[in-house]
This record gives structure tokens, sequence and C-alpha cells, in this order.
């Protein structure tokens, strides 16, 4: 479990990411944001409000409409000596700057036999259920996971957006990092002092022994909630957060795993071929002796991210569902 | 100004033996950089290379005139047909051969070979296998120079054939709307690949950075004398704070896409191809102008080409000599530290 004080102070998501900006562009100056309305907008979702005053416009730049062309200047940028971070309004626009995340920052470091690094970082969103449709709904973080060379963290929690976010624009490697929008407004303990999370650390968001549950981002909240349900059950569930699905903490899931028997992977990515099926594999493969029941897999529903609320809220999962599937899995059906 | 004409600089004599030395210079350049290029087609034939190249043999010109404007901070990205750029920008020639064969002495351990030569100290951030995909690195660069006021300025090598590429276009509105000190050096060898240029580019090229506002000229990239004076005139521009700039330089490749492209006939006839070899070589074009201005004989030239090849020979046989990777290696460098 993350040690916090329990004194400290509560903030919004959206609050923790724009100190961990603040804090980084302070401690160093190479350190800039780009992207669309940016600046004086702080993006759609206010994140960033603030910044552009204490550190100007030209650190903090409003860029065209032009995402490929963004993450392609931000690799220029990063291997000559900055620390740009690329703001992606929505991760439905990742696709728009695949070749240059994928061919050029994700590869720049091998190719050049290690002599050149990319230190950027891509913040971009994920998450459905604000209908906004299928061209805004979208958790994509697989496909950036997929990508040998990028690092990809999936926050759930105010500390733990701060804290990887700091660590990311500190890392030499490209690093993207999926916030869900749905949580910008989501409150949490965050201390005031200067802390970072490492990568590839998962951390037991709640501890149990009956069933674990590996959850990702929003779909940590939702498996706490479910948690709280198959208690009254008496059910006693574990819920991991794994925090970055590249690196991921293997060992940890695997170890849950095995001391409670039952394993099910929630992750709002579509669930073929998604982080839920390379999670669920990974505890098949190191649990697989210690294991009651097959390992069950709750990604978003595969189909376009639909518009009407009576159809959208039937793609991803809820705590009810978690529940459902993990009081199968125990056998309190 | 008081200064200058106590330096020697101001001497014409001094000057003009300055410019001697560069002009031959420029032609060494040129004459290492087509032998290099024969050895690679040799090594291929051979089968000692693995894989493929594009040579640039007929565009030497272009890299050694832009590179010689540049000084070593400067930053240039270069293109899968890039083995030109990275000698003319500095890099040396066995190290090179040693990539292009996969060996451990290469300039990327063997892990880029012929299409992705990168390296720093000659401010090579590497050529590129997606065509146009260096056009965010190089404005990058540039966009870095500027914030950090260091005074470098970025070049971007490109064929026309990457002038078919989005991501072009957003680089260089930003380029222009933020000032940047980036030149795009466009290598118009007419052919995208297998394809003339004419069948898949709509309206005149430069109309195109025009409709940015981007400062254009458009010169001979076969007289390596243009080319230099040229991008000397661009760089100072750019330096200045005078913002980007697209230079097209007009050349051909005499070599097919790749050195596995024997059969042309259905893309570009014999003739076409032996009338740039005739009429508009860059090593003549720059060897007859030598020798027409007094600054070398035909002596020198013969002596510049053999000792070209002898560091070519050279340079191959270290290539051909050095070990393999570890197979340890295969997971070194995805991340940096």
């Amino acid at each position: 479990m993350s040690t916090q004080p329990d004194n400290v102070r509560e903030i919004t998501f959206g609050q923790a990411i724009n100190e961990a900006l603040a804090e980084e562009m302070r401690l160093d100056p190479t350190v800039f944001i780009i992207g669309e309305d940016v600046a004086e907008a702080g993006t759609p979702f206010k994140v960033l409000k603030g910044l552009v005053e204490e550190f100007g416009t030209e650190r903090v730049i409003d860029s065209p409409i032009s995402e490929a062309g963004i993450t392609g200047m931000s690799v220029g940028a990063a291997m000559t000596g900055m620390r740009p971070v690329v703001d992606i309004m929505f991760g439905d626009f990742i696709p728009l700057t695949m070749e240059q995340m994928v061919n050029q920052a994700a590869k720049v470091h091998y190719m050049s036999g290690g002599k050149f690094n990319v230190p950027m970082v891509m913040r971009t969103t994920m998450g459905a259920t604000r209908r906004s449709a299928a061209q805004h709904s979208q958790s994509l973080h697989a496909l950036f996971s997929h990508i040998p060379g990028l690092k990809v963290a999936v926050p759930s929690t105010p500390y733990d957006a701060k804290g990887l976010l700091k660590t990311a624009i500190r890392d030499n490697n490209p690093v993207a990092i999926f916030e869900d929008k749905m949580m910008y407004h989501l409150k949490g303990r965050v201390p005031e002092e200067d802390y970072t999370i490492p990568f590839g650390i998962a951390d037991i968001k709640r501890q149990g022994g009956d069933i674990t549950i590996v959850a990702t981002s929003s779909m940590v909240q939702v498996s706490l909630e479910a948690a709280d349900m198959l208690e009254e059950l008496g059910v006693s569930a574990e819920v991991i957060d794994p925090r970055t699905t590249l690196p991921l903490d293997k060992e940890t899931l695997i170890e849950s795993a095995k001391n409670t028997s039952r394993a099910i992977v929630v992750d709002e990515g579509y669930e073929g071929y998604g982080v839920t099926a390379e999670i669920a594999s990974t505890i098949a493969d190191g649990a697989f002796y210690y294991l009651d029941a097959p390992v069950r897999r709750m990604g978003a529903m595969d189909v376009p991210v639909p518009f009407s609320p009576a159809l959208e809220d039937l793609t991803v999962p809820t705590p009810q569902s978690v529940a459902d599937m993990a009081k199968l899995l125990c056998g309190k059906v | 100004m008081t200064a200058m004409v106590e330096d020697g600089n101001s001497n014409p004599a001094a000057n003009q033996t300055q410019d001697s030395e560069k002009w031959i210079q420029m032609y060494r350049q040129m004459a290492r950089i087509r032998s290099f290029e024969k050895k690679v087609n040799d090594l291929y034939l051979n089968a000692i290379m693995p894989g493929l190249a594009h040579l640039c043999i007929g565009q030497e010109a272009v890299a050694v005139g832009v590179c010689e404007a540049l000084t070593t901070e400067d930053y240039i990205t270069s293109t899968h047909r890039g083995h030109g750029h990275c000698l003319a920008k500095g890099a040396s020639v066995d190290r090179m051969f040693a990539e292009l064969l996969g060996k451990t002495s290469g300039y990327c351990r063997g892990k880029g070979g012929s299409m992705h030569i990168a390296d720093p100290d000659s401010g090579n951030l590497g050529a590129n296998a997606i065509v146009g995909g260096s056009a965010g690195i190089a404005t990058g660069a540039a966009f870095s120079a500027k914030q950090m006021g260091t005074g470098q300025v970025a070049v971007c090598f490109f064929g026309e054939g990457a002038l078919g590429q989005g991501l072009f276009y957003e680089v260089m509105n930003m380029a222009q709307l933020w000032n940047l000190p980036v030149i795009y050096i466009c290598e118009n060898n007419q052919y995208n690949e297998y394809t003339h240029f004419t069948e898949a580019t709509a309206g005149k090229i430069l109309d195109r950075p025009r409709a940015f506002g981007i400062y254009t000229e458009e010169i001979d990239g076969q007289d390596v004398r243009v080319v230099y004076e040229t991008v000397q005139r661009l760089v100072e521009r750019a330096r200045q704070g005078g913002g980007p700039a697209f230079l097209m330089c007009h050349t051909y490749r005499y070599h097919g896409h790749h050195v596995g492209d024997i059969d042309r006939a259905y893309y570009r006839s014999k003739e076409e191809e032996q009338d740039w070899v005739s009429n508009r070589d860059p090593l003549r074009i720059m060897g007859n102008w030598l020798i027409d201005q007094g600054i070398a004989d035909q002596q020198l030239l013969e002596q510049i080409d053999v000792e070209a090849k002898e560091e070519i020979k050279a340079g191959a046989e270290f290539a051909i000599d050095a070990p393999y990777p570890d197979q340890s290696e295969v997971d070194d460098h995805v991340y940096a530290a």
C-alpha cells in the first residue's frame, strides 16, 4: 500500500497533474508543454489552468491542430536537450501520432546504439461514459503498451497521477501517460512535498485473500467499489493496480494470484488483444499451479463506443459487473 | 572593422588560397562519397553486406555543398539514401562500413544499418527509413536551438517523394509560425522510388512551402559550388533569425531505388540516365571548373581519387574484419538509463 501520512491535504486528480507539471517546470528549464489550447485555455478540461501565467507562452505553447507534427517536433527537441510534454487532448487522437511515436520516439535510442535519448512525455486521456461518442471516448493505451521503447503509465488516484507524471518527466525515455478524463475531479490525499513513483511497481490498493482483482486507471476505482460490495457477501478481494502497463510489475500480480488462487483483470481498453489479455496470460503463466479458476478478463466491449447513454453504459465494466464476476469465480452465485 | 584590416582574411592572396583549399576539399568529399557508394554496391553484389542499400551516386554535390556550409554543431537529419549526408557531415568511412555490415564498431553498434546511421559527434540526428519521417525531428531540433539560444541551425534532407507526406506540411507551418532556424533541403532526383515525381505531385512544388510564407530557392544540385554558396546564405539567414527556408536541388540518382533495382527501363530510359552521367555529373562539373580556374590539374584530381579509393578500401577491410555484436546486446538500448 502507498504509505501516505494521514494529515495531508486533499486535491483533485486534475490539480495533481497541474502541480506535477508546475513543480517539474520550476526545477528544470528544459521542460515545456506543447499542445492544442494548452495556454490560456488550459485545455478543455482546465487541467493546465494557471501554468501559462507562471511560465509564459515560451514554455506553455499553443500549437496548431497537428498531433503528428507536435509529436515529431517533440522527438527532435528531446533528442537535442529539451524535455517536452506533449498534450494530446483526447486519447482517440493518438493514432495521428503513431508514426512518430512508434517508428521514431520508441526506436531512436535503440537504432542509434544508445547514443540518442528521447526524454519526452505524451499526456493524453482515456475513458468512456462521457457521452462523447466513438472518437472521443476510447482507451487506447494498449496500442503504445505494445511497442518496445515506450513506457506507459495509467494512474488511478491523484497521488499516483502526480508521482507518475513527475517520474515520466524525469525519465530519459518516451513515456505516454493516460489520464481518465472522468477522474479529473476525483479527490485524494496528495502530500505537499516532492515525491515520485517508480515505474514498474504495482500498488496494492486494497488487501484481500479470496480473489485478486488487477485493475488499471479508473477501473481501480470501479474495482474498489466492487470489493466493498463483495465484502458484504463475505468475499475478501485484493485490488492491485500495476500503475504502469509498460513496464509491467509481473511479480506482484503473480504473487497475489498465488495467494488468492483466483484473478480477474479489469481494464477500460478494448478486451480483444488488449491489456487484460497480456496481464491474464502473465498470471496464468506464473501462477498456473495455484489457480482454482481460469483468469477472467473484463475490458471494454469490442464495439466502437456508442453515443446513446443506453448503449454506452453497456460497454464498460461497472462495480456490479466486476462483483458479479468475482462472485462467479468464488462460487458465491 | 578596424580589426579586420589587420586580419589575414583581408589579404586577397590568402583568401584565394583558402578558397582553393575549400573547393578542393569539396571535390575530395564528393570523391569519397562516390567511392564509398561504389564499394557498397560491391559488398552487396558479393553478398558481404546483409540487406539492401540506397546509393546516392549522382547526388554527391547536394550532400557536400550543404554540409560544407554547416558547422559540426549544426544538425542534420538524413534519409534512406543517406550515406553521402553522413560522410559529408563528418562520419568516418570505417565506422560507416562497420554499421552497414552490422558490426559492433559501427556508428550504432550494428543496430541501425544503412538507413539509420546517427552520430551525435558530427551533429547527425540520424538517417530515417520512413520517407519524410525526420521532418519533425529536424524541426524540433531547430525549435530547441531557438529555445536554448544556441545559434545552431538544423537541416532536413529529404527526397521529393517525401512531399506526399502530411507531416511535412504540419511542421513547415510551425517552422514559419515560430520562425525556426531550419532549412528544408529537397533533393529532387525525380523519382519517388519507381515513379516519376510528376505522376505523384500536383501543382508546383515550391508553391507548397510558399503557401506557408517560407522563403524558397531552386538550384542546380549538380554544381557543388552553387549548392554551397546558396546554403551558406540560407544558414546565415537562419542564424540571424531570418527563419526557415526551403531549397529545391535538382539532381539525379544514377543507380536504382536500391542496389537490387537493376532493370529500370519500365520507369526511365537508359538515354536519360546516360545524359545525366555524361553531361551533369557533379564530380566532372567541379573537376573541370577546378582545372579551368587553375586551382587543380588532372594529376591532382587523379591523386584525390586514388586517395579516396584507398581510404574506402581500408575502411571496408576494417569493417569486414570487425566482430559482430555479442548476442547479449540484443536487448541492450531498448531503454535509456
